[in-house]
């Protein structure tokens, strides 16, 4: 620890207290003393941030994507998800057959207390109606996808405006919008969807979507919001602020983004959900009408409980494969939430 | 502490005039509203109108509301348009059903979730952990309606160990005051009305209590883990505290805050979940009302009651839940 500024002699100590006298405190503040300092602080400083520098930085979503790669347990959920929408990408050069024909050689073998198991034509025998199993679970991804996609994302856009909004200006702008949410939020989540299906006149698979979709605004709004509010108090806004920075691009270009991650990854855990709540609608006959559409949680909750006792796999295929991909998303979006969980960073 | 209870109190007193605005303005707004309801679609104009007439619908909304508002408050909700009787009284015959079958999914969710979670997080790692994990993520995977059927098919048609469905078998002689079969029957000591009321709720309280469970065993494990990491802890250890002591005192009382709010949100799960249960089970409460009502042509009077019910339920436990934070934490008591 001997350098100049601190020799004695140099900078002689206060007291003689310290007797070896390589006391760290400038102890004799002439205006030299400081200018050294000064000057070997500054040197000190660049030394630390080249030293830093030289390791690259990294921005916040890179870091968080590097803890996400390096979890298993997330690996595996995004695994699930890839296959998933591989399968819904890829569903028609998969399934074997047209997943609405009726086929004569399964229908002639359909009675009220039995349903054609499987055969080498069709791997996973008949649905209630006559059609190919197999072939309706593999399109069923397409619409489930779809579903589950469409209902997230349009609870995502309208919640991020009102929760955007709310966060962005405060005051009575955000009273209002939060005591709205709250009405929303008054109402268990099914109740809710129940509710929006059954005030339908007639329900189609876009009320369904619609329902699953508002149950999930407030949700998005409260955490945006959230996380808005904590960015409006943030140093680097106030900087941005003071740098005459407008109001729009402060709140779109340095809130916003920051302010994203967390509702990105509640969307991945809503995916899941949104899958869960469409099958329960399905179930309580506020589904899709459509009997052509082929879709898991419709034929789980409609043909799969209504012929369990005649032929449980029915049930069991679509079940399993929205167990599967529910697991998925919650795994991924649970991995990515710890991903940009700041306690867990190194 | 008291101007605190008073402000929760009115703002939901706020929240629920809202609500039922909101509904009862969108219910009378929507094609094929009341009037088609009762009348079929195939009614004429002039049936339509002198229906719309003397059910009010031709006055602004804001007079129809006032009314419905004053009604509303004297205890009338009108009658069911399905079976004529008073809303009331339908929702009065369902309500201690559904009540009867939450309460036991709850008392199962937590007294299984608080132990396994605390139990996962002291031996976190190891196998009891991983295995509750994976439960608990299988739990909030399935869909509660096939669990509820996969649950009938092994153990009411493979293994006869419960029946299928309803809340007691047929010809048991069953005394009914509060319609809570369980209390009514200890109440006037029929035992064996009690053992068989019993043993139809196991079935689907478990059923229904699958996703609290999940979500309380979860919330105990990730809570307990972050006490255990506290200062306090290792100070307790420290002075050489026994560890029963740590446990029950520092940890434990600690770590139940959060676990608490988990469980006050889960009302809402709870009551999701029953509205698919009782499909299962065909359990006859409110959630078997609210099916029925829709299925059954749309019975808005029941809809629009069973709807402002299951919020004022949901609001007030969250309310409670609020509260019980001042018994549980004296840090808020201060406040």
């Amino acid at each position: 620890m001997s350098d100049p500024i601190t020799r004695p002699g140099v900078a002689a100590p206060r007291d003689g207290a310290d007797p070896t006298g390589t006391s760290e405190r400038p102890a004799s503040a002439t205006e030299r003393g400081i200018g050294r300092l000064g000057d070997r602080k500054k040197a000190r400083l660049d030394e630390l941030a080249r030293a830093s520098a030289d390791k690259g930085g990294v921005s916040l979503v890179r870091d968080a994507f590097r803890r996400l790669r390096r979890n298993p347990v997330a690996m595996f959920g995004a695994a699930i998800v890839a296959v998933f929408v591989l399968v819904a990408i890829f569903a028609p050069l998969l399934a074997p057959h047209d997943p609405a024909q009726r086929f004569d050689e399964l229908t002639k073998n359909l009675t009220v207390d039995s349903i054609p198991g499987a055969s080498s034509d069709f791997p996973l025998g008949s649905d209630p109606l006559g059609r190919d199993f197999l072939s309706r679970l593999i399109y069923g991804s397409r619409q489930t996808l779809f579903v589950g996609v469409f209902a997230t994302l349009i609870g995502l856009a309208l919640g991020a405006l009102i929760g955007a909004v709310a966060g962005a200006f405060g005051g009575w702008v955000d009273n209002i919008l939060m005591r709205l949410t709250d009405v929303m939020l008054a109402l268990p989540a099914l109740l809710l969807a129940i509710s929006l299906v059954a005030m339908a006149s007639r329900s189609s698979q876009w009320t369904v979507i619609l329902a699953v979709a508002i149950v999930n605004v407030p949700i998005f709004a409260r955490l945006l919001r959230g996380s808005m509010l904590a960015q409006r108090e943030s140093d680097h806004v106030l900087a941005a602020r003071a740098l005459g920075v407008k109001q729009r691009s402060i709140v779109l270009r340095h809130m916003l983004p920051n302010a994203m991650t967390a509702v990105i990854v509640q969307a991945t855990l809503t995916l899941s959900t949104a899958i869960l709540e469409a099958a329960s609608l399905s179930f309580l006959g506020l589904g899709d009408p459509d009997i052509n559409r082929a879709e898991w949680g419709l034929m789980l909750g409609v043909d799969g409980v209504r012929y369990f006792e005649v032929r449980p796999e029915l049930a069991y295929y679509p079940a399993l494969a929205i167990i599967v991909v529910a697991l998925g998303f919650t795994l991924l979006g649970e991995g990515m939430r710890d991903a940009i969980d700041p306690k867990n960073r190194r | 502490m008291l101007r605190v209870i008073v402000r929760r109190l009115l703002q939901l007193v706020v929240t629920l005039i809202a609500l039922s605005a909101l509904i009862f303005i969108w219910l009378r707004n929507l094609p094929g509203g009341p009037v088609d309801a009762l009348l079929g679609e195939r009614a004429t104009p002039e049936t339509r109108a002198l229906l719309t007439k003397a059910l009010g619908y031709d006055q602004p909304i804001m007079v129809q509301y006032a009314k419905f508002m004053q009604r509303v408050l004297t205890g009338d909700f009108g009658n069911s348009i399905r079976t004529g009787d008073a809303v009331t009284e339908v929702m009065g015959r369902a309500f201690p059903a559904t009540i009867e079958l939450a309460l036991a999914a709850m008392i199962i969710a937590i007294g299984l979730g608080v132990p396994l979670g605390y139990l996962a997080a002291r031996f976190r790692g190891r196998l009891l952990d991983n295995l509750s994990i994976a439960g608990t993520l299988l739990g909030i995977s399935i869909p509660i309606f096939f669990l509820g059927y996969l649950l009938k098919d092994v153990f009411t048609q493979n293994i006869h160990w419960f029946p299928p469905s309803g809340r007691i078998s047929t010809g048991v002689d069953n005394t009914n005051i509060t319609g809570f079969f369980l209390l009514d029957s200890l109440l006037t000591r029929e035992f064996d009305v009690t053992a068989d009321a019993l043993w139809h709720l196991i079935l689907p309280a478990f059923t229904l209590a699958t996703i609290p469970l999940a979500v309380i065993v979860r919330m105990t494990r990730a809570s307990v883990l972050d006490v255990l990491n506290e200062d306090y802890v290792r100070t307790a250890e420290a002075k050489g505290l026994r560890h029963k002591t740590i446990r029950g005192r520092h940890v434990l009382r600690n770590a139940l805050l959060p676990v608490v709010t988990t469980i006050g949100l889960q009302t809402g799960a709870l009551l999701s979940g029953a509205v698919l249960t009782e499909k299962v089970y065909n359990w006859g409460g409110l959630g078997t009302l609210i099916t029925d009502s829709i299925s059954g042509g749309r019975d808005y009077p029941v809809l629009q009651a069973l709807i402002l019910l299951a919020a004022l339920v949901f609001v007030v436990v969250n309310l409670l839940v609020d509260l019980s934070y001042a018994v549980i934490d004296p840090r808020v008591r201060v406040r």
